[in-house]
């Protein structure tokens, strides 16, 4: 078996172990948690009669440990279980059909912020090694660095103002749904991407420019500088390839920020993202809402992780060998 | 001016209601003629067509159309207004209009009341809307196995029946002459009996004046017009979409660039830059919403009147509805029951800033000086904090000292409300006088907030209850009110005003004021110039 395959076979293995654990970590948390769906959902009007009959129409009058079995058999079987939410009726609300179109949208936002930012940020970062410490390479990290220190909702709210009010060149509202076209989902999603783009795109750029001018003072740097190869070659074709795998490393780690942390971008804009959906959850205590999220968080951190190794691996394979 | 002119001003939505009938009553006009030639005008010109889109700062994923769960603004709309009907309606005055019912009749002494259904109503799929159904959906609510929020508002009934397709008859364990109030709750819209018991709420089948046409949980309703809605003519819209948008500065950006014509709940800090802009209206009501400070008068010193009537005295509540509410509100006296609410009372002696007095109650109760604490968060009300920063400076001079503890807002209401002795709270307020003072008033109220217990107030609020007589029933009221006002543990702080904002492209009549959004009736009343 390729040595590249095994390890892809090894960390998916452990990367189910890791959901499995996650599993119980976020059951039992939420579980800790004082008040239930049912005082969460009546409020002022929760007596104690129609708390007792809530829990018994959505079954959380069982032992914890019976419904973990249930919901944990369920997921094995591919079924993500029913909300509590409207829970009564004829019709139940399947987690999966709640979470798909939103899920859609998270990842369209993200790749979408993706696209833009991660070869900005690759190549403003090469520039600015390039340039080491010229005029150009102090704006580029003043610019990123402010974007990054402000706070998502100020960003929003600039940007908004200008580009939706003032010039309205885009949507203040992003609301997207289902009959929402291709086109007209990325007009409606511009803004938000944009601001996260601002977001991320300093970490990935530093980064990038650190790991290069890192390598910069490397013996092998030296030689093919001495060699009389252009400065920009000598980058680009020398330094770079052995600079992937620390700048892979930040950029899936920025990729997952942009799937499971944009909450506050989600609600300034109205996004219909899967984060604004775990929040209400959480305060609502919709547990199979919330564990179905959480378990889709946490895939999505394990297989960016992965992905960043095997990109790490390929371009050095020195790192399947470790000492 | 004369009656075409006016007419024209009435029907472009330039002149309200009051000045139509002054001036009618000037050019020899009945008021009851000049309502009615106002009413016409102002429909006349009304037009019917376009689509609403709204946003309102509420709203969750977790919302759904079972109205045993209705608990936040956008599903209280949905039910109230939007797509549901209830049995009874309120009016700008706060009085129960007819809705489905034509008709609600009481009889032995308030005990058992009969409601007619008006003729030929549908639901939304075109099914009839009978008395069954009316039977079926109080029986959801109020059953052994009920989960819903309604429940504890209708213990009080004994049975509902069908006597025929038009009527229903409901009989209460005691005389309550506000039935016809919790008739027209925002839990109860009319659904479909299910056979085999129960109601089919699922597809949100009401009988309201939009039918929905998608729902979007925490995101949007979209809903089309209801042809067969039982009031002619009525609604305007064609279509509506009610977007869920909970950030104020989301919703303000959202409302400036156009892309919804209604915004609730504006920034008040911001209001100013929106009443600049010409092409928007402000609607500034006030409202049953109130901000209140409860003191546990089973706890020292709060145990002592003259402690509690210094405190009174001692806080200078215009200033805090200046700061805290940027004058968006009304300065309370220690009534809970807002000035529109029938039988409302002002009792005297008005608790304003004077710290002599709160000296002199003091002195009186055995006291130089007193330090309490007064435990706030923004979770009791918005701004509660600075509210309780302002309540020490002001009494600082008439020698309290008040300890404002900052406490954490999650978990506020199980750990610090009903749990210290002195603390920030909140209530949505109701549309009755006996609804709202046997929430939180009566010795055997389930939130009494205050621990306080007066027999004699509580004989009279039981009385009135059952009380048909309404001059009879005005002065039970006005002597309950005034015995909570001076004896009470309640510090009313202040009423705050519903503030919100539309395109002056939207016109409207006279305005609700027991819920915001025109009491949820702006989906049918509103319409585009």
């Amino acid at each position: 078996m390729h040595p590249i395959v095994r390890t892809v076979l090894q960390r998916l293995g452990l990367g189910l172990l890791t959901l499995f654990i996650v599993s119980i970590v976020i059951f039992s948390a939420l579980e800790m948690l004082p008040g239930g769906f049912a005082e969460a959902i009546l409020g002022q009007s929760a007596t104690p009669e129609t708390v007792a009959a809530f829990n018994k129409e959505i079954g959380l009058d069982r032992p914890a440990i019976v419904r973990y079995v249930e919901w944990i058999g369920g997921i094995l079987q591919g079924d993500f279980g029913t909300s509590y939410a409207g829970a009564g009726g004829n019709i139940k609300r399947h987690v999966s059909d709640l979470i798909a179109p939103r899920l859609y949208n998270t990842f369209f936002l993200a790749i979408m912020a993706a696209v833009i930012a991660v070869p900005l940020a690759l190549t403003l970062g090469v520039l600015a090694a390039l340039y080491r410490n010229s005029l150009f390479d102090r704006i580029v990290n003043s610019v990123t660095l402010t974007t990054i220190a402000l706070p998502e909702f100020f960003v929003a709210y600039v940007l908004m103002f200008f580009f939706a009010i003032k010039l309205r060149w885009f949507y203040s509202l992003s609301t997207v749904s289902e009959s929402t076209t291709f086109l007209e989902h990325i007009s409606r999603a511009a803004l938000p991407a944009i601001t996260l783009t601002l977001v991320i795109i300093a970490h990935m750029m530093r980064m990038t420019r650190a790991a290069i001018i890192n390598l910069l003072a490397s013996p092998y740097i030296e030689m093919a500088q001495l060699k009389g190869i252009p400065r920009r070659r000598v980058i680009v074709h020398h330094a770079l390839p052995n600079a992937w795998a620390p700048i892979v490393t930040v950029v899936a780690f920025n990729l997952a920020y942009l799937v499971v942390g944009v909450v506050v971008v989600e609600v300034v804009f109205v996004y219909p993202g899967i984060g604004q959906m775990m929040v209400d959850a959480v305060s609502s205590r919709d547990m199979p809402v919330v564990q179905a999220c959480a378990l889709i968080f946490a895939a999505t951190y394990i297989l960016l992780n992965l992905s960043a190794d095997i990109i790490s691996i390929i371009t050095n394979p020195r790192l399947l060998h470790p000492r | 001016m004369d009656l075409k002119t006016m007419n024209s001003l009435a029907g472009m939505g330039r002149m309200r209601r009051r000045d139509f009938i002054q001036l009618g009553l000037a050019a020899g006009l009945s008021v009851a003629l000049a309502d009615g030639m106002f009413s016409r005008a102002a429909r006349a010109e009304a037009r019917r067509g376009g689509k609403l889109r709204i946003g309102i700062g509420a709203g969750s994923t977790t919302d759904s159309l079972d109205p045993a769960t209705y608990t936040n603004a956008f599903m209280g709309d949905v039910g109230e207004g939007f797509i549901g009907a209830t049995l009874t309606r309120i009016d700008q005055q706060n009085v129960t209009q007819p809705h489905l019912a034509e008709s609600f009749e009481p009889s032995d002494g308030a005990r058992k009341w009969v409601f007619k259904l008006r003729k030929g109503l549908t639901f939304h799929d075109g099914r009839d809307l009978t008395a069954k159904d009316v039977v079926a959906t109080y029986d959801y609510h109020r059953s052994e196995q009920a989960k819903s929020a309604a429940r504890s508002i209708l213990t009080n009934i004994a049975s509902v029946t069908a006597e025929d397709p038009q009527t229903v008859v409901f009989t209460l364990t005691s005389g309550n002459a506000d039935f016809p109030f919790i008739a027209s709750d925002y839990h109860l819209p009319i659904f479909p009996a299910r056979d085999g018991g129960g109601i089919e709420w699922e597809k949100g089948n009401m009988a309201g004046p939009f039918i929905i046409e998608e729902f979007r949980p925490g995101i949007s309703m979209r809903a089309r017009r209801f042809p067969n809605y039982h009031v002619t003519g009525l609604p305007y819209f064609d279509e509506v979409e009610l977007l869920a948008i909970a950030d104020v500065g989301a919703r303000t950006n959202a409302f400036l660039s156009g892309e919804i014509d209604y915004m609730d709940r504006v920034d008040l800090r911001t209001i100013d830059m929106l009443k600049q802009n010409p092409e928007i209206e402000i609607t500034n009501l006030p409202a049953f919403a109130h901000y209140v400070a409860p003191m546990n008068v089973t706890v020292a010193p709060f145990d002592n009147l003259d402690v509690r009537t210094a405190i009174k005295w001692a806080i200078d509540r215009e200033a805090i509805v200046k700061q805290v509410l940027n004058g968006y509100g009304l300065a309370g006296n220690d009534n809970p029951i807002a000035p529109s609410i029938q039988f409302a009372t002002n009792p005297a002696p008005v608790f304003k800033y004077d710290p002599d007095k709160a000296r002199f109650h003091l002195k009186k109760a055995g006291f130089e000086t007193i330090k309490v604490d007064f435990s706030a968060s923004d979770a009791g009300f918005p701004g509660a904090v600075d509210a309780g920063l302002l309540m020490q400076s002001q009494a600082k001079a008439a020698g309290i000292d008040i300890n404002v503890v900052r406490e954490p807002a999650d978990g506020y209401w199980d750990n610090v409300y009903m749990k210290k002795p002195w603390c920030a709270s909140y209530w949505g307020g109701r549309p009755t006088i006996d609804w709202m003072l046997a929430t939180a008033y009566t010795s055997d109220a389930v939130f009494n907030d205050t621990f306080w217990k007066n027999p004699k107030f509580d004989a009279l609020l039981a009385a009135a209850r059952a009380e048909t007589d309404n001059a009879k029933r005005a002065a039970q009221y006005a002597e309950a009110q005034q015995i909570l006002h001076d004896d009470g543990g309640i510090i009313v702080l202040m009423f705050a005003n519903w503030v919100s904002a539309n395109s002056k492209r939207l016109a409207h009549g006279p305005l609700n004021v027991n819920y915001d959004h025109d009491g949820c009736y702006i989906y049918e009343r509103w319409w585009f110039v």
